[in-house]
C-alpha cells in the first residue's frame, strides 16, 4: 500500500487497541447504503519507476519550441538556487504559520517579501500574496468597493487594454457583488493607450491602469492617476512587477500616487508550468492596509524580547470574521511566494533592472528588424516594454502554426478578443532570447508571410 | 543569527553569474516614465542568499521533519518522486497559452485527473481551476446561483451552515452576495435536524456541510438532511475539506451532494508550501455541470482541447487567468496514478485507524473527548476543558508545549463551539510508533501540568524564539522592513 506505513501485525495491534475487530467495525457509524464506492474503474496502481516513464513521455509530447509568447506570463532565466532552496522539504511540505514558534521561516521570508514588493512598488504595505495576477486585480477592485463605505453602488473603470482573461476573472468574481458595476473603457488606435476621451460621469470608485498594459504600450499612468483622484476614485495599478525596476513605480504616479497595486508575480522567479501555479501580489497605501485580504506578516517580539514574527490584523480573515470578513481567501501562495523571495535577493535591485532591460532591448531590436519587412506593421506608435504588436496580412492563427513548425512560439492571436485587431499578433521577447534567436524569428516570418496566402493550413 | 536579509545587504554586491550580459543603458523609455530611485531590495551574494535561507528553512516544522498533525489540514506525505517530475522540461518551460497540439502531454494529465476525480466523488462533471478550497467553494456557491437564477427561481437568498463549519463557508456565502443562516449542532455532534426542518424553505438556495464534520463525526442523517433540502428546492454543497476520511469508501455524490470542491493539497497530497498553493477542483451532479468554471479538458478523436466559455457558454466564467494551479493538478495526478485502485480504497480506512487508535491512547490516559460516544473519523477533538478548570492551563499551552518535543501542535480553538479544544488529524502516512510517541509524549504533558504548570505556560522553551507577542504585533503594526530602524533586538 503506498504511503502507509502499517503491518499487518501494526493494524491487528491498532484493531485490538480500539476495541473492534475489522476494519469495517471502524466505519460502523456510516449507513451501509452510503459505503458503496466503486473504484473498478480507476486504473492499477504505478510504482514510482512506472510513473517516472509515463511522465517523461507525456512531458516530451509538450512543446520544446523557442517561446515569444508573453500575454501575462514571461520565459525568463531562473537560477538554479531558487528552486533548490525552495524545495527544502521544511519549505515545501510547511503549512499555514499558524504555530508562529515553529514557523519563523516561512513567516520571516513572508516579511521580506512584503518588504521586497513593497519597495518595488514604492507602495507602505503588501499581504503575503494572492492566487494570481487576475484575482488579485478582482480582490484590489473589491477593496475599492469596501473603502468607498458610504456609497450604495460603484462604478469601476476597467480598460480594455488589460489583459482579456483578467478582465474575464474579474467579471466572473466582482460579478457576484450586485452593488459593483464595471465599465470598460476604449483604447486609441494609434498609440494603443488607454484614452479617456469618452467617459462621462463624476463619480467613480477606482479607475484600473496598467503598466505595461496587455500590448506591451507604456500607459501615461502619471495622467491616468491625476484623472481618477480628481474623481474621488482610487488609483488600482495593475502592473509587471519585473518592469517596475525600471519603470515609474505605482506610488509615485501622478501627484498622489497609485492606491493599490496588483499583478502577476510569475515574472520574478516562477517557471511557466502551463499556466500555474503562480501568485498574485497585493500592496497599498497605510490607511487601506485593513481592506486587504489574505494573510499579512508582522513583526513583533517572544517574551523575551526578541525579534520574532506572526501572522497579524487576522480580525480580517474568515477563521475569524466568518460571513463578515473580507473575503473568502484562506490559502495563499506560500511556496510560489519563497522561490521569489530568493529570486528577488539574488538578482537584487540591478539584476532584476538588468532584466527589465534587457528583455526591453531584445524587443525594440525585434521591433526594428520587423519593421524593415514589406507586409508586417508595427501598429502602435508608443513606447513599449517587452512586448509588441504587429499586423500581418495573412491569418494569424495560420502563421502561428506555420512558425511552429520551425520550433517557433510566435506569440498571441489578439483578433479573438480585440475585433478591431484582425491579422494583428502580440509578441514577447525576454532576455532568455538571443541576437540568433531574433534574427531566426525575423527569417521565417518573413518566409511565411511572402507564401501566397493559403485558406488553411497545410498538412 | 536572525537579522533579515537586508541586515545583511551591502551596495555593490550582487550574485553575478545570475546578471544578464550585454545589456548596455539604450532604451526609448521617455523620461517620465522612469523610475529615479534604486528599490529596497537586498543586494547580497548567491552564497548569502542560499545560506541565508537554508537557515531559515530550519526555523519551520513540516511533515518532512516532524509528525503534524493539524486537524482539518490533511499533512500527509507528499511523494518526493512527484515533486521530482513535475520539473520536468515539457511541464515547466510550457506557456499556457500554447497550441493545444503542443500541450496533449499536460492535458492527457489534467483529463485523467478530471475523470479519476468523477469516479471518487460519485459526480458526474469536474473542473479543474479553482486554485484553493475557498476558491472551489467559491465556484460551487457562484454555480448554486446560476442555477437557481435560470430558472428563474430568484427569491432564495439564504445559504444554510452549521456553526461547526470552516469560516470560508459562511465568508463565501457572503461574497455570493447570500443571507447567512447558522444552523445548530446537536450534542451527539450531528446537525440539529429539527431546527433545519424548522429553516429550510423557499428561501433557501442551498446547504454547505462537511462530512465527516469538523468535530471529527460522521453526520449519519445525511441522507435525512439531502432529503430535507431538496425537498425545499435548495442544493448541498460538500466542503471537500474532510474527504480524507472516506475516499474509497464513501461518495459524496451517492450522499446527495450536488456540488463539492476538493482539496487536492490535503487529499491528493501536494505540497502545502508554508501555506499554498493549495488547489481546489469542483465536482457536480449532473444538473450543475453546465455551470462548471472555465477552462475544462475535454476529449476528442484528434486529442485533448480546452473547453471555455465558447463551448460552455452558462459557465460561471474563468477564476484564473490561465489554467488554475496547473502544477499541483499535475502533482495530484501522479499520486492518484500511485495510489491506483488499491491504494485509494486504503486512505479512509488507514486514515481512520490511525486516528481511532490514537484516540483510544488518549483517552485511555484520561485526556476528555469531545464525543465519547461516537467514533472517529479521520480526525478527533480532545478538550481540555477540564484541565483548564482544575490545573489552570489551557490548549494553548498543551499545544506550545508539544512544539518543545518536537510535534507540530493540533488545531486549536476550533471548532469554535468546543471549548478549550485540540483537533488531532494524524494522517494515514504515520505509523503506530509515531502515534505511540505523541501519545506519551501528551501523558507527559498532562504530567508537567500537575507538578509544574509553569514549564506548559512559558512554553516553548526550545524552539527559536518564544511565546511571540500577537497584541502588539497588531496594535504597533511592524509590517516592512525600516532600514531605519534596527533589527534583531
Amino acid at each position: 500500500m503506498p504511503f502507509i506505513p502499517h503491518t499487518k501485525e501494526d493494524t491487528k495491534a491498532m484493531l485490538e487497541t480500539i476495541g473492534v475487530s475489522s476494519m469495517a467495525d471502524l466505519f460502523k457509524e456510516i449507513p451501509s447504503a452510503l459505503q458503496t464506492a466503486n473504484l473498478s474503474n480507476l486504473a492499477p496502481q504505478l510504482n514510482e519507476s512506472e510513473l517516472s516513464r509515463l511522465m517523461h513521455e507525456r512531458a516530451n509530447l509538450d512543446n520544446h519550441l523557442t517561446c515569444f509568447i508573453g500575454a501575462g506570463a514571461y520565459q525568463h532565466h531562473i537560477p538554479a538556487a531558487v528552486w533548490e532552496v525552495t524545495s527544502r522539504g521544511e519549505f515545501l511540505t510547511a503549512y499555514t504559520p499558524y504555530q508562529a514558534e515553529a514557523s519563523q521561516g516561512t513567516l520571516q521570508l513572508l516579511y521580506e517579501f512584503q518588504t521586497m514588493m513593497a519597495g518595488l512598488m514604492a507602495l507602505d504595505v503588501s499581504n503575503a500574496s494572492l492566487y494570481d495576477g487576475a484575482s488579485a486585480l478582482a480582490e484590489a477592485i473589491l477593496m475599492a468597493a469596501r473603502h468607498e463605505r458610504k456609497a450604495e453602488t460603484h462604478k469601476v473603470l476597467l480598460p480594455r487594454t488589460i489583459h482579456p482573461l483578467y478582465r474575464e476573472v474579474v467579471k466572473a468574481i466582482v460579478g457576484q457583488h450586485d452593488h459593483i458595476e464595471l465599465i470598460e473603457i476604449d483604447f486609441d488606435l494609434k498609440t494603443g493607450q488607454t484614452t479617456l476621451e469618452k467617459i462621462s460621469g463624476d463619480r467613480f470608485t477606482a479607475l484600473v491602469i496598467p503598466q505595461p498594459n496587455f500590448f506591451g504600450v507604456l500607459e501615461d499612468t502619471d495622467e491616468l492617476t491625476d484623472w481618477i483622484h480628481k474623481k474621488n476614485g482610487l488609483a488600482i495599478a495593475v502592473v509587471n512587477p519585473l518592469a517596475m525596476s525600471l519603470l515609474k513605480p505605482p506610488g509615485l504616479w501622478g501627484e498622489k500616487g497609485a492606491d493599490i497595486a496588483c499583478g502577476e508575480g510569475q515574472p520574478l522567479g516562477i517557471p511557466l508550468a502551463a499556466g500555474g501555479p503562480y501568485y498574485g501580489f497585493l500592496c497599498c497605501r497605510q490607511d487601506l492596509v485593513r481592506q486587504m485580504p489574505g494573510r499579512i506578516v508582522g513583526r513583533t517580539v517572544d517574551a523575551e524580547g526578541k525579534q520574532g514574527f506572526v501572522l497579524t490584523l487576522q480580525a480580517r480573515e474568515q477563521h475569524i470574521r466568518r460571513a463578515k470578513a473580507n473575503s473568502n481567501i484562506c490559502t495563499n501562495q506560500g511556496l510560489l511566494v519563497t522561490a521569489s523571495t530568493i529570486y528577488m535577493s539574488l538578482m537584487g535591485p540591478e539584476g532584476l533592472r538588468l532584466t527589465a532591460l534587457a528583455s526591453h532591448q531584445n524587443t525594440v531590436f525585434l521591433q526594428e528588424k520587423l519593421s524593415k519587412l514589406s507586409g508586417v506593421n508595427i501598429i502602435f506608435n508608443s513606447p513599449l516594454f517587452h512586448e509588441l504588436v504587429i499586423k500581418i496580412k495573412q491569418p494569424v492563427d495560420e502563421v502561428i502554426q506555420k512558425l511552429a513548425k520551425f520550433k517557433i512560439q510566435a506569440g498571441f492571436a489578439l483578433q479573438k478578443y480585440y475585433p478591431e485587431l484582425g491579422n494583428c499578433l502580440l509578441i514577447c521577447v525576454t532576455e532568455t532570447k538571443t541576437k540568433e534567436d531574433i534574427e531566426f524569428f525575423t527569417k521565417k516570418l518573413k518566409e511565411v508571410i511572402d507564401q501566397p496566402v493559403t485558406t488553411r493550413a497545410e498538412t | 543569527m536572525s537579522g533579515t536579509i537586508f541586515d545583511i545587504s551591502k551596495s555593490g554586491r550582487s550574485a553575478k553569474a545570475q546578471m544578464p550580459k550585454g545589456v548596455n543603458e539604450k532604451h526609448n523609455i521617455p523620461k517620465n516614465y522612469l523610475r529615479k530611485d534604486k528599490p529596497l531590495l537586498p543586494e547580497v551574494s548567491e552564497l548569502q542568499v542560499v545560506r541565508h535561507y537554508t537557515n531559515l528553512s530550519r526555523k519551520n516544522f513540516s511533515i518532512d521533519t516532524q509528525f503534524y498533525p493539524l486537524g482539518s489540514c490533511t499533512m500527509k506525505y507528499n511523494p518526493r518522486g512527484v515533486h521530482r517530475l513535475a520539473f520536468l522540461e515539457g511541464f515547466l518551460n510550457h506557456h499556457p497559452l500554447s497550441l493545444d497540439e503542443n500541450s496533449q502531454g499536460f492535458m492527457a494529465c489534467a483529463y485523467e485527473l478530471q475523470e479519476i476525480l468523477k469516479v471518487v466523488t460519485g459526480m458526474r462533471g469536474v473542473s479543474l481551476t479553482p486554485m484553493a478550497g475557498a476558491q472551489g467553494e467559491f465556484a460551487g456557491v457562484a454555480m448554486i446561483r446560476a442555477y437557481h437564477e435560470l430558472r428563474g427561481d430568484t427569491l432564495r437568498d439564504e445559504i444554510i451552515v452549521p456553526d461547526a463549519a470552516h469560516g470560508t463557508n459562511p465568508a463565501t456565502a457572503a461574497q455570493c452576495g447570500y443571507k447567512v443562516i447558522e444552523i445548530p449542532t446537536g450534542p451527539d455532534g450531528n446537525v440539529d435536524i429539527e431546527a433545519l426542518r424548522k429553516i429550510a424553505g423557499p428561501k433557501t438556495a442551498g446547504i454547505m456541510l462537511t462530512n465527516p464534520s469538523t468535530l471529527g463525526v460522521f453526520d449519519q442523517n445525511i441522507q435525512e438532511i439531502a432529503k430535507t433540502i431538496h425537498s425545499v428546492g435548495g442544493l448541498l454543497y460538500y466542503d471537500g475539506a474532510n474527504l480524507n476520511a472516506i475516499l474509497g469508501k464513501v461518495r459524496p455524490g451517492d450522499m446527495g451532494f450536488d456540488v463539492m470542491h476538493i482539496n487536492l493539497h490535503k487529499t491528493f497530497a501536494t505540497p502545502h508550501g508554508g501555506g499554498g498553493p493549495g488547489g481546489g477542483p469542483v465536482a457536480v451532479s449532473e444538473r450543475l455541470v453546465p455551470f462548471l468554471p472555465t477552462p475544462i479538458v475535454g476529449k476528442t478523436e484528434t486529442g485533448f482541447r480546452w473547453l471555455t466559455k465558447e463551448q460552455c457558454p452558462q459557465s460561471i466564467g474563468r477564476l484564473s487567468a490561465f489554467m488554475g494551479n496547473a502544477g499541483i493538478i499535475l502533482r495530484a495526478y501522479m499520486y492518484a496514478r500511485l495510489l491506483g485502485q488499491e491504494g485509494m480504497i486504503r486512505i479512509a480506512e488507514y486514515a481512520t485507524l490511525n486516528a481511532n487508535y490514537l484516540l483510544t491512547k488518549l483517552r485511555k490516559a484520561g485526556f476528555t473527548p469531545a464525543y465519547p460516544k461516537r467514533l472517529a473519523s479521520h480526525e478527533f477533538i480532545i478538550t481540555l476543558k477540564n484541565e483548564a478548570r482544575d490545573l489552570h492551563i489551557n490548549a494553548l499551552d498543551v499545544a506550545k508545549r508539544l512544539l518543545d518535543y518536537g510535534f507540530h501542535a493540533p488545531t486549536m480553538y476550533f471548532p469554535l463551539l468546543v471549548p478549550e479544544c485540540l483537533l488531532i488529524e494524524p494522517t494515514e502516512t504515520e505509523s503506530k510508533e509515531v502515534l505511540d510517541a505523541f501519545a506519551d509524549t501528551m501523558i507527559k504533558i498532562l504530567e508537567e501540568a500537575k507538578t509544574n504548570p509553569e514549564l506548559l505556560k512559558n512554553a516553548p522553551h526550545h524552539l527559536p524564539v518564544r511565546r511571540l507577542d500577537e497584541v502588539k504585533a497588531a496594535r504597533e503594526l511592524d509590517l516592512v522592513y525600516n532600514p531605519q530602524l534596527p533589527s534583531d533586538v
